[in-house]
């Protein structure tokens, strides 16, 4: 043993440490400032979009914005022409949205859920480790992607195939866009509400089959009801991610502003017109490019309503099984 | 012998967890180079004395410590005192041995480092052997200082943190339930340990083994239900409790 | 005696079908969702596979001194020497329409084509020589065998002249198809057979590096104060609910802050990467933090007690042993982070990042496009030739996509929670 190291005792100085508790102080103060951004960029988004939404609602009057019928943001030629600035009626691109986001959530609630209950219920380790992935591959494949392939691939077949049945399709139909979303929003589902089916307790389950019930019945009368919150959720907040979804509209909607409920129709949408009306040269003061900022108000708020609907079910439903 | 000087006076020590009280005015004076066992039925409140020696009841955000705890003479609940600065001081040994998953050196070197210690390598290399050898644990570590930590056997893994708190040089060390976790020959060898360090450290250890208690201590405390129902020399306390309570633990009774 | 352990057979039954049919739902929901997936990715990689090859043909150029000055190479008029040279590969051709149709086998850059050769190698001034040039895109298609020859004339793009003219030179071996490096080493374009990605490519990584810059080391700090410091009160709950609530705003919102600050207010450069980074990085901060605090989170209490209890402050005990223990899950996470962040487009579009730039962009404070904003220009263009570079471009980016992820796996494998 190294002998000249002993025990030297130390005063107990517990009063200071060695270390610099100035530099700390900073390196928390910098932790703090990084967990602020967050209500910083919060508070940036409502700040620019309501902001520009009242110099818009200075121009249009609100009620013609949330209650027209008639979209069409073309500005006069001339300053002077009286009369031939455009109509902010939002209603068409309203309904256009919710039109093929309702498309979309008929296409991804069925697949998603089977595909869920399939994968937590009934499949095998080995096929869930090789499926689960590959659906997480079509969350992570980027969205212009899909509107390359509804645009180039869906439209036009949902177009032969509508002829052939003597149906006339438009080539930009609410309807290729819809069902294109709804593959998109698949993963987004089947995960999210694997999470909540797998979180009901085994205990239900076995209860269930103890009392001699088979597989399908479990899931139907038990582990359903009992996750039906949860999966509410979900689909709350796959809704959302439909309704906020840009580019596939972009690509396969078209602008056509029309207010009609048959999905075999060119509809558009909120997130396609914002994209329409500020991308190109624009004026900033124009009423046109100020009813982007408006559209993108009325967007952030529906799904923000959406997403903290839908994350309090969640949470709650989390609880109630830890 | 000369008089045994107390290193740790606590007195009137209540703990509160939340609206629950787990310890009620705890008056204990703990003897300077000697070890002091804690004992008695779980959930009694030994390990949250333990936590209140070194603060880190602090980090338990619903707990509330009041009373007088002092070492050395200082109000460790003083409010110019510097908790890390205190922790430094008295070092503490977990119940379950958890190294740092890194290696064998740097976890004995980590607190010195930190503490600013030493001056140079060489010194670091002096104090790390040094406390290895404390330890008991340098023969079977000497040649692979630079394997992590994690990959020692359980008993092992116990003395490397035994190790990296004296490597520190604090005054005290607590120890909450250090062999628990270790199968019989690894436990021997800690008592034979511990008993080696009391020449330099004052040690507080929490045990549910009377044996063990018996063996490693010169003094015994033993709690019940958040009360301090008696301490004194171990060989008192085990051959003549004064307390029914005691009595009752240290045959079998209730635990 | 009836057996109690055995329902009447038709329930049993019925009971049995529910129970099948159940099942099958499941597999079909499973079966379409891959096979749509299997179908566009497979469609857009036939598609695509056609960009990766180049048409060329080969004209007979005479470089004599009376076309060509070898004392003033520069002064030619490349271009009408081109034509020159195709009008001689065809003398037939006398009508201006048809001329035009035969001018129209090469590339518009021809010209060029023709000054960097002799640039190049001037030992070929002097006489005639026979040289290779980039077809244009309907030729190219054409020479792919992507054209329906067998349409009526008026329905296609390619007359059948010109399949004539193409079918004399590939008989005398004066055409062929080459990988095509263009693809790679241009810019955007407006001729399909010019347009490269490079461009693309270099301001999606400028992009990306402004946004990883900015977002990871935002997200580790705020990711370890919200888990490792942040006391237990109101304003710690409400950042986390504005993290979360961050998490699931449409990424178009993300672009029209952009705009709004970091345009109109801050000034900062249109359509350049700084400002595309920047949106992007806001949009992917929740992304990170959310997943570096699960992985921190994962990080067992008895370290920090250990480190805690020897001594270490809270910021040592976090730096020192937590956040080294969480950094594979953090990086991993951000991994997944930056490939939302590559394939992200709406945004882009907002501040201005869709112009077209033929230029590959050096700086980040340079106007520059980014892949998938390449990918949603290209599949709007008209010329049929795009559809091809578009699903060429969507191959790169998937690619790119494939690799970061393979990342994320990889290290997440290799650093598998060993505590
Ligand atoms: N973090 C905490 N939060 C709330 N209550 C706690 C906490 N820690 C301990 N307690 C409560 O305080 C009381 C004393 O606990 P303590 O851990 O000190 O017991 P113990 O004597 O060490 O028991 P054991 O021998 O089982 O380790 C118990 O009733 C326990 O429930
Ligand atoms: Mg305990």
């Amino acid at each position: 043993m190294p002998e000249n190291t002993s025990i030297q005792v130390r005063d107990f100085e517990i009063t200071t440490g060695n270390r610099s508790k100035s530099f700390e102080n900073i390196v928390v103060a910098l932790m703090i400032a990084c967990s602020a951004v967050a209500i910083v960029v919060t508070i940036g988004i409502i700040f620019s979009l309501l902001f520009e939404s009242i110099n818009f609602f200075k121009k249009v009057p609100m009620s013609e914005f949330l209650f027209g019928t008639t979209w069409s943001p073309q500005t006069a030629l001339r300053a002077d022409q009286v009369g031939a600035s455009g109509r902010f009626g939002a209603v068409p691109l309203i309904s256009g949205t919710l039109l093929i986001s309702f498309i979309a959530m008929c296409v991804a609630t069925p697949l998603g859920l089977f595909s869920a209950i399939y994968l937590s219920e009934y499949a095998g380790n080995k096929t869930r480790s090789i499926v689960k992935p590959l659906l997480e591959i079509l969350a992570g494949i980027p969205t212009v992607v899909y509107g390359f392939f509804a645009a180039l691939t869906v439209a036009p077949l949902l177009r032969a195939g509508g002829e052939g049945i003597g149906l006339n399709v438009s080539s930009e139909s609410a309807l290729a866009a819809g069902v294109v979303m709804g593959i998109m929003i698949i993963p987004l589902i089947s995960s999210l509400s694997d999470d909540v089916i797998n979180a009901v307790p085994q205990s239900l389950r076995d209860a269930s089959l103890g009392l001699g019930s088979t597989d399908s019945e479990t899931i139907r009368r038990v582990i359903l009801p009992a996750a039906i919150p949860g999966i509410a959720g979900s689909l709350l907040l796959a809704a959302s991610r439909a309704i906020g979804e840009t580019m596939i509209v972009v690509m396969a909607a078209g602008l056509a502003a029309n207010l009609t409920a048959n999905p075999l129709e060119a509809v558009t949408t909120i997130t396609a017109q914002i994209v329409a009306l500020l991308t190109g040269d624009q004026e900033f003061d124009s009423a046109k490019t100020l009813s982007a900022f408006a559209l993108g108000l009325l967007l952030f708020a529906v799904t923000l309503i959406l997403n903290m609907i839908s994350l309090k079910i969640v949470n709650k439903y989390r609880e109630q099984y830890d | 012998m000369s008089k045994t000087t107390s290193i740790i006076e606590a007195k009137d020590v209540d703990v509160f967890y939340g609206e629950k009280q787990a310890l009620n005015g705890i008056s204990l004076d703990i003897p300077e180079n000697k070890v002091t066992s804690l004992i008695g039925p779980s959930g009694c409140g030994k390990s949250t004395f333990l936590r209140c020696i070194n603060r880190m009841n602090d980090l338990v955000d619903i707990c509330r410590v009041s009373g007088d705890i002092r070492i050395s003479g200082q109000d460790i609940y003083a409010p110019e005192v510097d908790v890390v600065a205190l922790r430094a001081n008295v070092g503490m040994v977990f119940q379950k041995p958890n190294p740092f998953p890194k290696s064998i050196f740097e976890n004995v070197a980590y607190g010195p480092k930190i503490h600013g210690l030493t001056a140079n390598k060489a010194e670091m290399e002096e104090l790390v052997e040094w406390s290895l050898r404390k330890a008991g644990l340098w023969n079977e570590v000497k040649d692979r200082l630079n394997e992590t930590g994690t990959g020692l056997s359980g008993g092992q893994q116990q003395r490397l943190c035994i190790a990296r708190a004296i490597a520190v040089k604090p005054r005290v060390i607590l120890m909450d339930e250090p062999c628990s976790a270790l199968d019989p020959i690894a436990t021997a060898i800690i008592e034979e340990l511990i008993d080696e360090l009391r020449e330099n450290f004052s040690i507080v250890i929490v045990t549910h083994s009377m044996q063990q208690a018996a063996r490693v201590s010169q003094r015994t405390a033993f709690f019940h239900m958040g009360n301090l129902v008696e301490s004194g020399n171990t060989k008192n306390i085990f051959t003549s409790p004064k307390d029914e309570r005691t009595q009752n633990y240290i045959t079998g009774r209730i635990g | 005696m009836t057996n109690m352990f055995t329902t009447p057979s038709r329930l049993r039954k019925a009971r049995a079908a529910a129970e099948r049919r159940f099942r099958w739902f499941g597999l079909i929901a499973i079966g379409i969702s891959l096979t749509f997936l299997f179908v566009m990715v497979g469609s857009i990689i036939l598609k695509g596979r056609g960009a990766l090859s180049t048409s060329g043909i080969a004209i007979v150029v005479d470089l004599n001194p009376d076309n060509v000055d070898p004392n003033d190479v520069k002064g030619t008029r490349f271009d009408s020497l081109m034509k020159k040279s195709l009008r001689n590969t065809f003398p037939d051709v006398k009508s201006r329409k048809d001329k035009k149709k035969l001018y129209g086998l090469l590339s518009v850059d021809m010209g060029f084509e023709l000054r960097d050769q002799i640039l190049e190698n001037p030992a070929i001034l002097g006489g005639p020589q026979k040289l290779w040039f980039t077809a244009s895109d309907d030729i190219d298609l054409l020479l792919k065998g992507a054209v329906d020859m067998s349409l009526a004339e008026d329905n296609r793009r390619i007359s059948d002249m010109e399949a004539g003219w193409i079918d004399t030179l590939t008989a005398a071996g004066d055409t062929r198809r080459k990988f095509n490096a263009k693809f790679f080493t241009n810019g955007d374009s407006r001729e399909p057979e010019l347009a490269g990605i490079l461009s693309a490519l270099m301001g999606s990584i400028l992009t990306l590096l402004v946004c990883f810059l900015v977002s990871f080391p935002t997200a580790i700090l705020a990711a370890i104060y919200l888990e490792e410091f942040a006391p237990k009160n109101r304003l710690s709950a409400f950042i986390e609910v504005n993290i979360n609530n961050l998490a699931a705003v449409p990424s178009i919102v993300f672009g029209l802050l952009g705009l709004a600050m970091l345009l109109n207010v801050f000034g900062l450069p249109r359509s350049t990467p700084l400002v595309g980074g920047l949106v992007l990085s806001l949009m992917t901060l929740p992304t990170i933090i959310i997943a570096a605090r699960a992985s921190l989170r994962a990080v067992p209490p008895s370290i920090r007690e250990a480190a805690l209890g020897m001594g270490a402050s809270p910021v040592q005990a976090t730096f020192h042993h937590v956040t080294p223990l969480a950094l594979p899950g953090i990086l991993t996470g951000t991994i997944v982070g930056m490939a939302q962040a590559l394939g992200e487009t709406a945004p882009l579009l907002m501040i201005g990042m869709v112009a077209f730039i033929a230029d590959v962009p050096s700086s980040i404070v340079e106007p520059a496009a980014a892949l998938p904003v390449q990918i949603f220009l290209w599949a709007d263009a008209s010329e049929r030739a795009f559809v091809e570079k578009t699903s060429a471009a969507i191959i790169v980016l998937l690619v790119f996509l494939v690799l970061m992820n393979l990342l994320a796996i990889f290290l997440r494998k290799k650093f598998e929670k060993r505590f």
